[in-house]
Order: structure tokens, then sequence, then C-alpha cells
């Protein structure tokens, strides 16, 4: 099946998903590490639809705030609100099971597998036979497997990826990789997306692809993205809010353009001492 | 030219992923099994009872070693203790349970050997890499021992030395060696197919998952728990039903002290030269370990023109057997069954070379 | 009165077991904390230590000649294994590594065994494994003059160690190179000399352990497996710190001696077969990082 090709910069009354009520809310979230205090009393939401973006200078949490949404780390304070319902104890099985899905910043393949059985094993949470109807290939097991090879092959013409699907991702270049993994989380057909550095290590076309592929995925399946990047001009290109952190706090949040002429933002980035 | 896809097309998913996809292999794989069933009609019982009995045997339990350490990532030293659990538990099955056919105490005891196996390989979801190799090191002394002292496992007998019963089944005694053949070829086709099925699925995908990148795979909604457990159980299953033909088909004798830390390093040798992670390299491994003593002595006889002395011979196994795995890790990690694979692929493009 | 003269002996036995354990443990840590490798084969090198010091004295050379030359031949080994095993998988994952030196640990025996032979040899260190008269006469209590010298020795082995590490700018180089080889390398230490070095003491410590052991029962292919009892006192300890090996070891032995005798008849003995890697998982469960380690985070 086709997905059509969509111009970079969406305008709200062109896109499929209207953006709606907050799907994800951290309240107050502050997480250390003995001494260190990745996280102080961080609050913001996430709308169902919309694609968030978290950034700020290197070491100002980002990737311990997706962690926290995720259950990786479990904060020390603060609440998680998903869907409307307050989850405490989130760890990443329960996460995957609401409907979270999370790519890593240095990627988190399985190296030992092809591209398709990466994509494959994302699809563990639609797969319900168990192992005895999985030795003996009975209907049930038989069939899951077909019905998920068919909506992976999907994501796989979605990504560009079918001439490699077939490869060990250890052989793959960086840009590919980070495709897989994308691919991967989607395979779990996820209601909110956590993208570390989707685009970390890439030249220009490949970001280029990258941000295609992201908005597609917004915009096709509704999937409402959360992702932390560097580079500005994606960030101010396709994000609809960004959060902005430093040294483990909040110090903007709203849409690009207000973000962008934020003086606390400004001086994270410049370095000003305060 | 004669092993070539061209003109075989796959046209589902379903024909995609079975198992053996080419015609070719089909094929070959039917010749193989033929040839494996007519074996006793050709082969002599020495052949029958020394060779390839306990290597389709120990292919087994390489075969459930792999899957705990090759496909899973757990590393273990304990695989001779959990064959021990089968082989005691298959003879108190017999003992104690009248006519029960051969084949359902084998798969009990493989049961019991799961659930063992679940026990130990709790400590798994804490610890990792070489703390436990030494938790499952533990295992293997104390399964061992148990089996030892406590009596009510060798129903008190005095000797020690326990004579194996006899394989029954649907009224027949399966006593000669080429019986016995066919009784442990079946039942380690059987097994392995459906490792294959499990390793190729599913299952196998969760367990490379843990075993590549935990977080990664707890991310996606797997529960590492019932993961790792899961194959321990299937792992120690595997170990125990061919702890129980071990003792059954080929000793012919349940002792523990048939089953001790040296085996279990055989057969971790086994796996890692055969090729961890591959079905086909338990085989590979099996045969590997059981054949190059004899090859060795026939080389070094014709070398030397004389027999060579046991310990010698022992000393100069040893040395090679290190030698090899230190050369397979560092060349072909992947293993024997990886230069199968690559065997395989040459013969695909033959008589051309790239 | 008695009952408690008894304990006391069991239990100075189970300590200077634990000694020995300890120190062939110490081994394990030295090249741990240069190389970040567990190398299995400690066991193996202990054995094929003083089997073959026992051997050159046997082909006639006398006994402080034949202990340069045994430790000389440890180093070469080293170096080989460091060249031959180490490097080559030097980016492999700790697994491989580990199952790279079962193999090294295969080897070393098989080729121990081919060059010496396989006949149990005694060695005589001029102490013989008798009681020592006074505290017998006085306390009814039966403790070997061997294991008390066997104690010593290695108890000073152990705190000249330990001092090395923490005290002497070579300690301090040798912890760089266990941290990271480049860093080390880039501020001029020399890798080489350390490699030597670490494995000429690890070559020591194997002889040194390898001599106690075997005074007091023969040296014997069996002696490789006393060496596996080394791991759980690694577990226990740390495998980084040597005050953690030394104190480990000491509970190891301790604990599997008292265990064994008193409960061990319960059950027919054999007891102490199998405690000490049961009394590991406990303390894995526990506190995974050992009484001393250095606790593990790993980054997300």
């Amino acid at each position: 099946m086709n997905v059509p090709v969509q111009p970079s910069i969406l305008q709200s009354s062109e896109r499929a998903f209207a953006i709606g009520a907050p799907i994800l809310e951290l309240d107050s979230i502050s997480l250390r590490f003995g001494g260190v205090h990745a996280i102080t009393n961080v609050s913001f939401n996430v709308l169902e639809h919309e694609i968030r973006a978290i950034i700020g200078p290197n070491g100002a949490g980002k990737s311990s705030m997706l962690n926290v949404i995720n259950g990786v780390y479990v904060p020390q304070e603060g609440t998680i609100t998903f869907r409307g319902e307050r989850i405490s104890g989130m760890n990443p099985p329960l996460a995957a099971r609401l409907g979270i899905a999370r790519t890593f910043q240095n990627i988190a393949l399985f190296k030992g597998m092809s591209v398709l059985d990466n994509i494959m094993a994302g699809r563990y949470l639609r797969t319900h036979a168990n192992f005895l109807e999985v030795a003996f290939q009975l209907p049930r097991a038989r069939r899951e497997e077909t019905q998920n090879r068919e909506a992976v092959e999907e994501i796989i013409e979605f990504l560009e990826i079918e001439h490699i699907r077939k490869t060990p991702v250890s052989r793959l270049p960086y840009g590919l990789q980070k495709r897989v993994e994308l691919g991967r989380a989607l395979a779990a057909e996820p209601k909110v997306l956590l993208l570390d550095e989707p685009m970390a290590g890439m030249n220009i076309e490949e970001k280029q692809d990258m941000c295609r592929f992201i908005l597609d995925v917004n915009d096709h399946y509704g999937t409402t993205v959360v992702l932390i990047e560097h580079d500005m001009g994606v960030v101010m290109d396709i994000s609809d809010r960004v959060v902005v952190l430093d040294y483990g706090k909040k110090i903007g949040d709203g849409t690009p353009e207000e973000v962008r002429s934020n003086q606390n933002v400004i001086d994270a980035y410049l370095g000003v001492a305060h | 030219m004669f092993y070539r896809e061209a003109g075989q097309f796959r046209t589902s998913y379903a024909q995609d992923t079975q198992l053996l996809p080419l015609r070719q292999d089909r094929v070959g794989m039917l010749v193989v099994l033929i040839a494996a069933v007519l074996i006793p009609f050709f082969a002599n019982d020495y052949w029958l009872g020394a060779i390839l009995i306990p290597w389709l045997i120990l292919s087994l339990v390489a075969l459930g070693q792999n899957i705990l350490m090759g496909y899973a990532g757990q590393l273990s030293l304990g695989s001779a203790g959990f064959m021990a659990v089968g082989a005691f538990a298959c003879y108190n099955f017999m003992l104690r349970i009248d006519g029960i056919p051969f084949v359902v105490a084998v798969v009990l005891s493989g049961v019991c050997a799961a659930l063992v196996g679940i026990v130990f390989g709790l400590p798994s979801l804490r610890i990792r890499g070489l703390y436990l190799a030494v938790a499952t090191l533990a295992s293997q002394f104390f399964i061992v021992w148990a089996l030892d002292k406590f009596g009510w496992f060798k129903n008190y007998d005095p000797s020690g030395v326990i004579t194996a019963q006899p394989i029954v089944m649907f009224g027949h005694n399966f006593a000669s060696p080429g019986e016995k053949y066919w009784v442990v070829l079946v039942i380690v086709v059987v097994l392995a197919l459906l490792a294959k099925n499990m390793a190729r699925g599913s299952v196998g995908r969760g367990w490379m998952a843990v075993r590549d990148m935990d977080v990664a795979a707890e991310v996606m909604g797997l529960s590492l728990l019932r993961t790792k457990l899961q194959a321990f159980a299937i792992s120690s299953f595997y170990c125990g039903v061919g702890g129980a033909l071990f003792a059954f088909a080929y000793l012919q004798t349940v002792e523990p002290s048939a089953f001790t830390i040296e085996l279990s390093f055989r057969i971790l040798f086994m796996v890692i030269i055969g090729g961890l992670g591959t079905i086909m390299g338990s085989f590979l491994g099996a045969g590997f370990i059981l054949l190059m003593p004899i090859f060795l002595n026939v080389l070094v006889h014709s070398l030397f023109g004389k027999s060579v002395d046991a310990t010698v011979a022992s000393s100069l196994e040893q040395l090679v057997f290190g030698i090899m795995i230190i050369l397979f890790l560092i060349y072909e990690p992947l293993g024997l069954a990886r230069i199968w694979q690559l065997t395989k692929e040459r013969l695909r493009l033959w008589p051309f070379r790239h | 009165m008695g009952d408690i003269f008894f304990f006391v002996e069991v239990l100075v036995a189970g300590l200077l077991s634990g000694v020995m354990y300890a120190l062939v443990a110490l081994g394990f840590v030295l090249i741990y904390k240069a190389s970040s490798v567990f190398n299995f084969a400690q066991g193996a090198m202990v054995f094929l230590a003083v089997l073959s010091f026992v051997g050159f004295m046997e082909l006639g050379l006398p006994f402080w000649a034949a202990l340069p030359v045994t430790i000389g031949m440890m180093v070469l080994v080293g170096m080989a294994t460091e060249r031959f095993v180490l490097r080559p998988l030097v980016s492999q994952t700790e697994e491989t590594l580990l199952m790279a030196t079962i193999g090294l640990a295969f080897v070393i025996e098989g080729l121990a065994q081919f060059l010496w032979g396989v006949d149990v040899r005694n060695l005589d260190l001029g102490i013989h494994d008798e009681p020592i008269g006074w505290v017998m006469d006085t306390t009814g209590m039966l403790i070997s003059q061997l294991d008390i010298m066997a104690g010593v020795v290695a108890g000073i082995m152990v705190t000249a160690l330990a001092l090395l590490f923490s005290r002497t700018k070579v300690g301090r180089g040798l912890r760089a190179v266990a941290d990271d080889h480049t860093a080390a390398l880039s501020i001029g230490i020399p890798l080489k000399h350390i490699w030597m070095l670490v494995w000429a003491t690890a070559g020591v410590v194997a002889l040194v352990a390898g001599m106690l052991w075997g005074a007091r029962s023969g040296v014997q292919f069996a002696l490789v497996w006393v060496a596996l009892k080394a791991l759980p006192v690694l577990i226990i300890g740390g495998f980084t710190s040597v005050p953690g090996v030394i104190v480990a070891g000491l509970l190891v032995g301790a604990s599997e001696k008292v265990v064994e005798v008193y409960f061990g008849p319960y059950f027919g003995g054999g007891v102490e077969v199998w405690f000490p890697y049961i009394l590991a998982v406990l303390f894995l469960l526990i506190r995974p990082e050992g009484l001393f380690g250095e606790k593990i985070i790993r980054r997300v």
C-alpha cells in the first residue's frame, strides 16, 4: 500500500489527525542518582497526535526524561499520567502494553538478528501463541506469524528498507540502523513514540528522510511523537511544541517560535552563567 | 549449477518462512533422514552403540545448552546436572509406575528437569555473565551431590550403581543397539524439529532479544522473568531428556558419577565449536567432540606407528580441544555451523566464484 | 570445654584453607585488575606451575634453581596467553573472553600433563603435616604445622600484594592499565613492562599456592578443581578488591569446613563440594558486586 508523500511542514488544517487532549502528563518529576540531580521538578504535557520536541544543552536530562516516561528510571518524585490515568510504578513492559514505544540514543538493535527479525521482535505484544504452539507449529502460531509478517512488511515498505530485510543489522551503516530501530518501534503500533536523537550522526539526506518518516508516521497513523533532537532546524520545522531543559530544570515550554525567542533558552545555549 | 533457487518462487509469506524453502534442501533432508533410518541394517554394533547413539544423545543435550547459551545468552556450566535429573527421574518413573511406556517416562523426566532448571534459573534475573556461570556451577555440584546422598533417588540401592531398566514400549523390548538407535533417533529428530520451530519463531526472537539487549527487549513489552525462565526450563527439558537417554540407551546404568563437571565442559565445547545459536551447530559440535579423540588416535598412530599411551592421549586431547576452542573463538566465533553455511552458499554459486 | 576446642580446631583448619583460597583467588584478581579479563585458566596455571617445579627438581635442578626457572616459564606462558589469546579477542564480549580462557585452561592442563605425565607427585617442603606438639598437649587440638606454615606464607604474600597495589607506583600503574589501556599508554605507562610484571606476579602467586596445596595433598590434577573454589571467593569478595578476596577467602574456607563437619554427617558428607557456590549465589542475590567490589551502573 502506498503512503502519500506530504509537504514537510503541515498546516493544522491539513492534518489528518487534529491535535487533541493531553495524552501524557508529567508532573513535578524529580530524578536523582545519588548526589546527581538529573531532573528537578519538571512538569509538562504532551497532546495527542502532536509532535513534541525536548531540547536542551548536553547533560540537561533529556534522555533521562525519556527514560522516566517509559519506566527505565523511576523518579523519586512526581507522577506520570497516561490518557488521564495516573500510572504508579511505570516500568518498560508496562509502558509497552500502554502503547508507548521508543528508540535509543545509542542504537539498541538486536545485533544477532536480521532487519526482518528485529522488526518482527517489535510485534511481541501482538504474539499470543505460547511456546508449545510455536514448537508444534499449530494453526494459531502459523497464523500469527503470517499476520505479523504482513504488518512488518508494510513498515519495511514504508521505511524503504526492502532491499536489506534479511541483512544482519550489525552489517548496516549507522543511518540505516537508526531507520530499522524506528521500524521496530513502529511495529508495536504505538500510541506514543519516544525518539531519542533519531537523527544523530546523519547527513543532510538521511535527516530529510528521517523527518519525512516521522511526519508520515504522525500524519498517517496519528502517532504522538516525543523526540529529543539537537538540530534546531529540524526542531523548528517539524515540531508542534517544544520543551526546553537545562541542568535538569525546565526553562521553556511552547511553540518553536515562542521558545526560540525566550531569553533563558538563548542564555542556556550560549552558555551564559546563571 | 545444481544447487540453485532459480525457478523456485515463493508467493506467500507462509512459503517464505517455511523450514526448507529450497527444493534441493528438502530433497537433501529427505535423503539424510532415510539414510539415518536405514543405518542399523548396515552399521555394526560398535558404530551404533559407541558413536551414533552417543552422538545423537549429546547433540540433544548440546541443543539444550545452545537454547540457553546461544539463543538466550545465559552462560551455563551446569548441563550435566540437568542430565542427571533426567536420568534419575526416568529411572524412578519406570520403577514406580508399572508399565509406563518409555517415551512417556522420558518426557516426564524432561519436565522434572525443566522444573529444576527453573529453580536454578531464578538467579539469572539478577545476575549475568560470569556470575551466572558460577551460579550454574552451584546447580551442577548441588544436584549431583543430592542425587548421590539422598537414597530415595536410587531406591536405597546399596551398590551405588543402578542398572537401567530395559526400554519397553508397545510390548516390545528395544534391546539391540539398532533398536535403541531407532528410539533415540526418533526422539532426537522430533525434539530437534520442535527446537528449530521455536528458534525461528516468536519464541526464539524473544530469547535473542534478551541475549542481545535486554533493556530494549523490555521496552518492547517482554518480561525478562518469563523469557529467561522459559529458556532455562526448555533448555533443562532437553538436557533432562538427553540425560535419560544417556543412561538408558547408552550407558545402561544410572549413576551420578556419569554426570560430572567434565561432561558439562564437554557440552560447552560442543556448543562453542559447533556454533552458538544454531540447531545444526549442536549436531556438528557433538560430532566433532566425539570423533576428535578417535581421529587424533588414528593420526598419532599413523604418524608414530604405535599406539599412544592412554594418559598421553587424553592430555593431547585436552590440549587440542583447548586450542580449537581458542581458534574458533578468534577466527570463526559462529562455529562449524557458519562454516557449513558458507560452504552451502559457495555451492549455490558453483561453478561460479561469486 | 572439649567442644569449644574442637570447634576452634575446625575453624582454624577452615581459616587456613581459606587463606589458601584467597591466595589462588588473588591470582585471578591480579589478571582481572590488569586486563579486565577473568582468567578461568588460573587454576590450570597453578597446576602447571607446581607440576613443572616438581618436574624440574626431578630432572636434577636444586630447589632454589627450579624456583626461578618455573617462574620464568610461567611468565612466558602468561605472555603467550596475552599475545595469542587475549589480544586477538580484545574487542569481544566478556562471555567470549571467558570461554576463551576456559579453552586456555584446557590447553594448559593438557600441556602440563603432556609434559610431565599424570603421576601424582609429592612435594616435600621440609615441614611435615603433623600436629603442633605443644598445642596438642595443652588443648587436645590437632592443628597441622604444615597448615600453619602455609597460612603464614599465604598471609605474607597476600599482605605484600595488597600493599603493592595500593602503595606503590607500580601498583597505581597496574590499576590505570586495568581501567583503560589506551589512556594508560598515552600517559606513558609502559604497557609491556606492566604486563610482564603482572604475569610474573600471577605466576609467582600460582606457584606458591600450588606448592602449598601440593605439599598438603600431593601434586595432582585435582588441584585444578580446588582452584575452581576460588570462584565463589571472588564473587563474595568482589573481583577487583584484594582485601575483599582475603576476607571472602577466610569466610568461604571457614564456613565450608564448619558446615561440613557439623552438618555434613547428616547427609553422608560432601557438603563442602557445593556449599561455597550456593553461598556465592546468595551473596549475588543480595549484594551483586560482592563485599568490596565496585557497583556497576549501566547507562542506557
